[in-house]
């Protein structure tokens, strides 16, 4: 049921309702080579260019394991707190698919490399630890691009092509325990864990994790249980849900649809659900009834993966300071305040903050331009921070500027507003809009004696003694200059002559 | 010498490979004219015996004359340099089509060779071409290929085994001094017992799959088939040896197998008759053809015992479980989509109805019958039944061996319960073909080596029997080490080899087609 008109409003949901959630989420992983060939792992090249016979999935040929892609998965179980596997197999998922080479998928059915670890999560101040089921390997299909259609979805398509080229891509996922008692920050639960996995996975180097390119994409679970019930809901599973906006969203939508259902005294269809950007409402797919038999079974093809505790101790030597260290040595380093911190860590903007910093920046001023100016463009634009077509050295640029006197907050803005529309560099944009500010004594007072003789009557209600009015006379400097003189210097100069 | 001279081509297709590699080397006679020799014979006599699905002249003439050019340049040559070979249409040569016996790949071209393929070309054999199969390697008569069937040069009316029948048929109708087939449930050794020559089934792993088109991964094992124990030993050497693209590929030296074939010695040697399968099971000339070799290895100065293994009886069921199950996902990947036949895509059907529409038409009965006998086994709610109690069984019956060869060196049996049974009798009965792999499919499930060489004629039909000698996994040189003795006794007893006993073809062909 989609009709938006019966969704129960969020609010009235959550007073009756109890949501529990649950994220897979798939990364492809940075590997120079696929899972099981040699083949490169390249984005963006030319269709079918990346392939040969096993990627290909052609009669007679073999898979081999990529051992670095199972160097990564270990890196990551150990990263989230899992244990790891003393001897585990691939398996065969079965099922027909234009874009899977072999109508079979080799991933991990009931022997997954990693088990049993958690995540900490931090919402609102509140800190919640998410359980992780599972971290396993797998390798990705190839795509399947539907021609000719309206939607670019299958149905109503005249043909589809299928570009191989990231079939056999190591994937791996991370599925986690059913969280519960987040209440009302369901959505924000979700979406903060799906921001911190994606630090985490950066911060140990094995993804690229960029949403928008498909190299970490989620499945969002949902299900809902009046409070009190003893027994949780049915879920659904809502597919492809591929920004952090969208993973808060599907999850605040399926607990109003689910509501409503609910409501009316129907029962939730177990089933996977499609997330639609564009208006922010999940639809039906395929049921349980109509799930598939994978038919699992252990992939003859392949040795069992049995990896050496010695090695497994290695790589856990050898992991990088985690995200969740990092804040806290970042927060004491900047000396900000919890909320700061964390208002820092939900905008996406730790990084971009931190590297801020290293290019020159004050804590404060990173925090600034980046919670500011920065996030209100990436909000109107709708994308991430982290997308913005301006990099942490260009930010610290146009701070050092300020600092130096040549521009004031103002003209940063219209700085920064310039490195965005890709007209070049901060120090260039400064000096093609010539936007320095006048910061020659002669013009300044020239321009102050200007603004008093303009406005007799504003000058004397200063000389009275109101200086709250002196603002109106530097905003006439302000605007003769055209935003660029250094407005404390004219006030001085105002009050120097008036008073 | 002219190609056209039949008596002389004639005696090039009798000698072994052995001889023939020896001639070469010595420049008593060119690669170009042995070659020459066998497609002549190919010419000849496979319009009867139907071995081939592709004969590639061209190719195998180039490739003589490359070995030659290297013998004249004074270029080392491999043992086999210059010997013809017939190779199953299961393993890819990017030359050639490989069909694996199946409409479903009639028209295609792999784009590499096998890593089997490659080595035969390294080692300077000449491929002649792709040789018959029962489609997809599923079957013991090649009655099952799409292609029709081969005929056992024994007897045309009659099978020669399968599913590697028409590599065993090419080698037994001197077509070919050496053939490749594959083995799963017997698919070497039983055609090699059924044709009166040798086939050898290596330790799993001793011999690459990668190009080898899948049946059941876990089972699927290319081996030599030849004429006498030193040629199967010397193309054993020359196809095997790890391989980095099959991760089961065993990762140790090849046992010294050629060696062993040339050390025809049994004294001292602990030989177990398998209790299982040496009663009343078989025919009655197969029995009693065994029962004289086992009698001639004690002459021989083995020491022979009887010895239990209990678990054999269910190996038939626990393979047809197995097998059934890997072939049904390793045959998923024929869905029109990239290669192969496609059906039924005429614009207006759905990607999965060009799937189904496609496979119904593209695979045989047999093939069909497998894929949803495996596709059942794996079924949610009766996998632990049927595939997980099979690979139990299969661990039992690895048990037993290893049991078994505590006490014995090597284990001994009939290849198979009878001889060639006529073409058609069993087509339409799947248990009684079936039946034909009882006495080998212990080895395919075990993953251990086993050798199937001559023993005699059956005397109520005049056909060939073959004895079976399994081994320890990676001891493959044990079986060559007692097939060499077992070969040297009998054809001193015979006066040459089994084969020289089979009419020759021109008196046959026509009579019984």
């Amino acid at each position: 049921m989609t009709d938006l008109a019966q969704l129960v409003p969020y609010d009235e949901a959550l007073s009756r309702y109890e949501p529990v959630i649950g994220l897979e989420t798939h990364v492809e992983l940075g590997t120079t080579t696929k899972m099981f060939c040699g083949c490169p792992t390249t984005f963006g090249l030319e269709p079918n260019s990346a392939v040969c016979p096993v990627c290909l999935g052609l009669p007679g040929s073999l898979p081999v394991a990529n051992r670095a892609a199972i160097e990564y998965t270990i890196r990551i179980g150990l990263a989230l707190n899992c244990s790891i596997a003393t001897w585990c197999r691939f398996a065969r998922k079965n099922y027909f698919y234009p874009d899977m080479p072999k109508d079979f998928q080799i991933s991990q059915y009931d022997e997954p490399l990693c088990t049993d670890g958690w995540l900490d999560v931090v919402v609102d101040g509140t800190t919640f630890r998410v359980g992780i089921e599972r971290v396993h390997l797998e390798e990705d299909t190839g795509k399947s691009l539907h021609m000719g259609g309206a939607t670019g979805r299958i149905h109503g398509a005249e043909y589809s092509l299928v570009d191989y080229n990231r079939a056999g891509i190591p994937l791996v996922e991370v599925v986690t325990k059913p969280v519960t008692g987040t209440g009302a920050i369901a959505p924000d639960a979700a979406r903060a864990y799906v921001t911190e996995l994606r630090g985490l996975l950066r911060s140990l180097g094995v993804s690229d994790v960029r949403m928008e390119e498909g190299s970490l994409r989620n499945d969002v679970n949902v299900s809902l249980a009046p409070h009190g019930a003893a027994q949780w809901g049915t879920r659904t599973e809502t597919k492809n849900v591929n920004s952090l906006r969208s993973v808060e969203r599907a999850v605040r939508f399926e607990i109003e649809r689910q509501a409503a259902v609910l409501d009316a005294g129907q029962k939730v269809v177990q089933e996977t659900r499609h997330f639609h950007e564009d208006n922010g409402i999940t639809t039906a797919g395929r049921s349980k009834e109509e799930a598939q038999d994978y038919r699992y079974f252990p992939e003859p093809d392949l040795v069992p993966v049995a990896p050496d505790r010695d090695w497994v101790e290695q790589i856990r030597a050898s992991l990088p300071e985690l995200p969740a260290a990092r804040r806290i040595r970042l927060q004491a380093e900047w000396g900000l305040s919890d909320l700061d911190m964390t208002q820092l860590s939900n905008a996406g903007a730790l990084d971009l903050v931190s590297e801020t910093v290293t290019a020159g920046a004050s804590a404060a001023d990173a925090r600034k331009w980046w919670l500011g100016e920065l996030a209100r463009h990436a909000n109107e634009t709708g994308t991430d921070l982290a997308a913005l077509p301006i990099t942490p050295a260009q930010v610290a640029r146009v701070s050092a500027l300020v600092r130096a006197g040549t521009i004031n907050d103002k003209l940063a803005r219209q700085v920064l507003d310039g490195v965005l529309a890709g007209q070049g560099e901060p120090d260039a944009i400064v000096e093609a809009q010539g936007l320095a500010i006048v910061s020659d004594e002669g013009a300044l007072t020239e321009a102050v004696d200007a603004a008093i003789a303009a406005n007799p009557d504003i000058a004397d209600k200063v000389r009275d003694g109101k200086t709250a009015a002196v603002g109106a006379l530097v905003g006439a400097v302000m605007k003769a200059t055209r935003g660029r003189a250094d407005a404390s210097r004219a006030r001085e100069l105002i009050l120097e002559r008036l008073t | 010498m002219a190609t056209g001279d039949a008596g002389t081509a004639g005696e090039l297709t009798r000698l072994t490979a052995a001889q023939i590699a020896a001639a070469v080397a010595a420049g008593e006679v060119s690669a170009v004219e042995v070659t020459q020799a066998h497609l002549d014979r190919i010419v000849a006599v496979d319009p009867d015996v139907r071995a081939f699905l592709h004969v590639a002249g061209i190719g195998a003439l180039a490739a003589a004359e490359d070995v030659d050019r290297k013998r004249a340049a004074g270029e080392p040559l491999g043992p086999l340099a210059g010997v013809p070979l017939a190779l199953k249409d299961v393993l890819t040569t990017k030359d050639m089509p490989t069909t694996c016996g199946s409409k479903i790949l009639q028209s295609w071209r792999p784009p590499y060779d096998a890593t089997v393929t490659r080595r035969l070309r390294d080692a300077g054999i000449v491929i002649l071409g792709k040789t018959n199969m029962d489609e997809f390697a599923m079957g013991s008569s090649t009655e099952n290929s799409a292609f029709g069937p081969s005929h056992n040069p024994w007897d045309l009316g009659r099978i020669p085994g399968g599913s590697s029948g028409g590599s065993a048929a090419a080698v037994a109708a001197y077509e070919a001094p050496l053939g490749i087939g594959t083995d799963t449930g017997g698919s070497i050794r039983q055609p090699a017992a059924v044709c009166g020559i040798v086939g050898m089934k290596p330790t799993y792993g001793g011999s690459s799959r990668y190009g080898l088109v899948a049946f059941a991964s876990s089972l699927d094992t290319p081996g030599p088939l030849a004429r006498t124990v030193l040629d199967a030993a010397l193309l054993h050497e020359a196809m095997s040896g790890h391989d980095p693209c099959d991760s089961t590929s065993v990762d140790a030296p090849v046992p010294p197998v050629v060696a062993a074939a040339r050390h025809a010695d049994v004294s001292g040697l602990r030989v177990g008759v398998v209790t299982e399968f040496s009663g009343g099971g078989s025919q009655g000339g197969v029995q009693a053809r065994f029962t004289e070799a086992v009698e001639l290895l004690e002459s021989l100065g083995a020491k022979v015992v009887e010895v239990s293994c209990p678990h054999f009886t269910y190996a038939l069921p626990a393979y047809y479980l197995i097998a059934p199950s890997e072939c049904s996902s390793n045959l998923a990947r024929f869905d029109a989509m990239r290669y192969g036949l496609r059906v039924g895509d005429d614009g207006t059907r759905s990607a999965e109805d060009v799937m189904s529409l496609t496979r119904e038409a593209g695979f045989g009965p047999e093939v069909k019958r497998r894929i949803m006998l495996g596709t059942y086994a794996l079924s949610s709610g009766y996998y632990d039944a049927y595939y997980g109690k099979a690979q139990q069984v299969r661990t039992l019956i690895t048990q037993d061996f290893d049991a078994a060869f505590e006490q014995v060196d090597v284990l001994v049996s009939p290849t198979t319960p009878t001889t060639a049974f006529p073409l058609g009798e069993r087509a339409d009965d799947p248990m009684a073909m079936y039946l034909a792999d009882l006495f080998t499919i212990p080895s395919d499930l075990a993953g251990n080596a086993a050798i199937s060489v001559p023993c005699g004629l059956a005397p109520e039909d005049g056909l060939p029997v073959g004895l079976q000698i399994m081994a320890p996994a990676l001891a493959d040189d044990r079986t060559y080490r007692v097939g060499a003795a077992v070969e040297a006794a009998l054809q001193q007893r015979w006066g040459g080899p089994l084969l020289a006993q089979a009419k020759e073809l021109g008196e046959t062909a026509g009579e019984t087609r």
